[in-house]
């Protein structure tokens, strides 16, 4: 395990420079998600039309790994449909917890974060903001905890 | 110990280092360099073969049988309380009550001490430099039964303010529940001070001593607090075990925390009387294994000296707070005149859990997180920190390589 597979370039550079960090104008779907064990927090806030996320930007506060994996996921999701997202969100989960899995060409700059799965104590600070947008996406009100 | 008396021998601790197994492992094909302490320590070789030992000879229940083991089981088992007894130079041992640890420790005391007695609008004392350990029971007493719970506050050092807290102490004051020192901040708190001021109005005191009894000596009955709470693995001793140090008087006054085998003098369907101290709270076969090795931990400290400990952690607590301070961008959290040797700190621009995972990387294990005192960590507005805590088998070349492993951190993500 050699840590440099963790702290790869674009996670660092997406960690010091995070792309859309911020808050929407007008969002129409927002969710909370909260990683209690280290304290992170995100917010995401969504323009959806119909099955179409139109726009997305997140912020909070939180480790470069979850920062990145925030702002990687904000850039990939962007102007997708929902399903396609749905879609995705099972290949990054199967990319974090699977050690045996091939990484899917389809995640493109998502690779960046294969290095995790390395790490189990940090794959909660990979997956929290997929399922804060998850969240978002069905408009639960809860905020998501990784607990 | 001493050559002469007032002169302490420092310690070699390099000899000291060899009685713990453990601190010769290797991490990520690096020297362990353990600094998470305050959260567990390790155990010392007499520890885990007095456990083994126990096991391999002369296991069976204790308080039971009339057979060898049973007898040979409890004489260890009691040998074990009169040991923590001097320890903590508790005045019997009826006022030792063996417990699972620090937490177990309060929530007896918040339900068997507070619960039949506490009034709605009765109030709580704690301080907002407490674990959560020292919160929770406390709330769940309050919900119980309608007492509140009251937070003396700190300031930007983790200093707790003196003067609030005797203002805060009132008619309906009934507990004072405070830390003996903060395992986020490293503040040493003077408890003899808050306790003689709870005394004096006839309140109730509790001490919770799990990052206090590891570094200093801790004499109860000098202290003149009601209850003291301890974990045995902080202590160099093994995990799911600890002591709950209570007054005679005020134990006698309690009824049992939780019912079953070892707490009852007679039992009949219509009828129960409870067992004498400590046995009424000690429902059920206890970690029999877990107190003798409590014990031999303490004759273990014992024998290196309390005060050479506290003399040594003093060293590297001061060498640990210099080298910190020339990391550039480094901020130390909790910064009291009195500290015990833990440091906590925020690196500019590298989270507390990146850099858990790159100092882990290099060996160096550190506790990054919120150290179960949320509170602390909202007054400092940082939602995490990172906390280096020492014990007295700890190095200026392992603060060292602290430094060294926040410098690579720094130039890997600041």
């Amino acid at each position: 395990m050699d840590l440099a597979d963790l702290y790869r370039d674009v996670i660092v550079d997406h960690n010091k420079r995070p792309r859309n960090f911020g808050r929407l104008e007008h969002p129409n779907r927002t969710a909370e998600g909260h990683n209690p064990l280290c304290g992170d927090k995100l917010h995401i806030f969504l323009d959806v039309e119909g099955d179409l996320i139109r726009d997305i930007r997140f912020e909070g506060r939180g480790c470069a790994i979850s920062t990145a994996s925030a702002s990687l996921m904000s850039e990939a999701v962007k102007g997708r449909r929902v399903a396609d997202v749905q879609h995705l969100f099972a290949s990054v989960h199967d990319m974090l917890t699977r050690h045996d899995a091939p990484v899917p060409a389809e995640l493109g700059k998502l690779a960046a974060l294969s290095g995790v799965r390395e790490y189990p104590a940090r794959v909660k600070c990979a997956s929290l903001c997929w399922h804060t947008l998850n969240a978002a996406l069905a408009d639960e009100a809860a905020p998501v905890t990784t607990e | 110990m001493a050559a002469e008396p007032g002169i302490l021998a420092p310690l070699d601790v390099e000899r000291i280092r060899r009685d713990f197994p453990i601190l010769s492992r290797q991490v990520r094909g690096r020297p362990l360099v353990y600094l998470d302490n305050g959260a567990s320590a390790q155990r010392p070789r007499a520890v885990i073969e007095a456990e083994r030992d126990y096991y391999e000879r002369h296991h069976s229940n204790v308080h039971r049988g009339v057979h060898t083991l049973s007898q040979e089981a409890t004489g260890l088992f009691e040998g074990a309380r009169e040991k923590l007894r001097r320890f903590i130079n508790a005045a019997s041992t009826k006022e030792i009550v063996f417990v699972r640890g620090t937490t177990e420790a309060i929530n007896l005391v918040s339900q068997a001490w507070g619960r039949p007695r506490l009034q709605p609008g009765d109030e709580i004392v704690i301080t907002w430099l407490e674990h959560h350990a020292n919160i929770v029971p406390w709330q769940q007493v309050c919900e119980q039964t309608g007492a509140r719970l009251r937070v003396v506050p700190i300031d930007r050092r983790g200093v707790v303010d003196l003067d609030a807290y005797r203002a805060m102490l009132g008619p309906r004051t009934r507990m004072v529940a405070v830390a003996h020192v903060s395992n986020a901040l490293g503040t040493v708190l003077p408890v003899r001070e808050i306790v003689a001021m709870a005394r004096e109005r006839g309140i109730a005191t509790l001490v919770d001593g799990a990052q206090a009894v590891p570094h200093q000596r801790v004499d109860v009955r000098d202290l003149g607090c009601d209850f003291y709470a301890f974990s045995g693995h902080k202590l160099f001793g093994p995990t799911g075990i600890g002591v709950l140090y209570g007054r005679e008087r005020v134990l006698e006054s309690m009824p049992p925390w939780q019912g079953g085998g070892d707490m009852i003098l007679t039992v009949s369907f219509e009828r129960t009387t409870y067992n004498t101290l400590p046995f009424r709270f000690e429902a059920g076969t206890p970690n029999i294994a877990g107190a003798i090795g409590l014990g031999v931990a303490v004759d273990y400290v014992e024998s290196v000296g309390m005060e050479r400990i506290a003399r040594h952690e003093h060293d590297l607590l001061d060498y640990a707070t210099s080298r910190l301070l020339t990391v550039p961008g480094l901020t130390i959290i909790g910064t009291a005149p009195e500290k015990a040797s833990l440091v906590s700190f925020v690196l500019d621009g590298v989270h507390p859990h990146d850099l858990g995972t790159i100092l882990d990387a290099e060996g160096v294990a550190i506790r990054t997180g919120h150290h179960c005192a949320m509170p602390v960590m909202d007054f400092f507005d940082v939602p995490a920190t990172a906390r280096a805590s020492f014990a007295f088998y700890n190095t200026h070349a392992e603060i060292d390589a602290l430094v060294r492993a926040l410098g690579i951190a720094r130039e890997m993500l600041g």
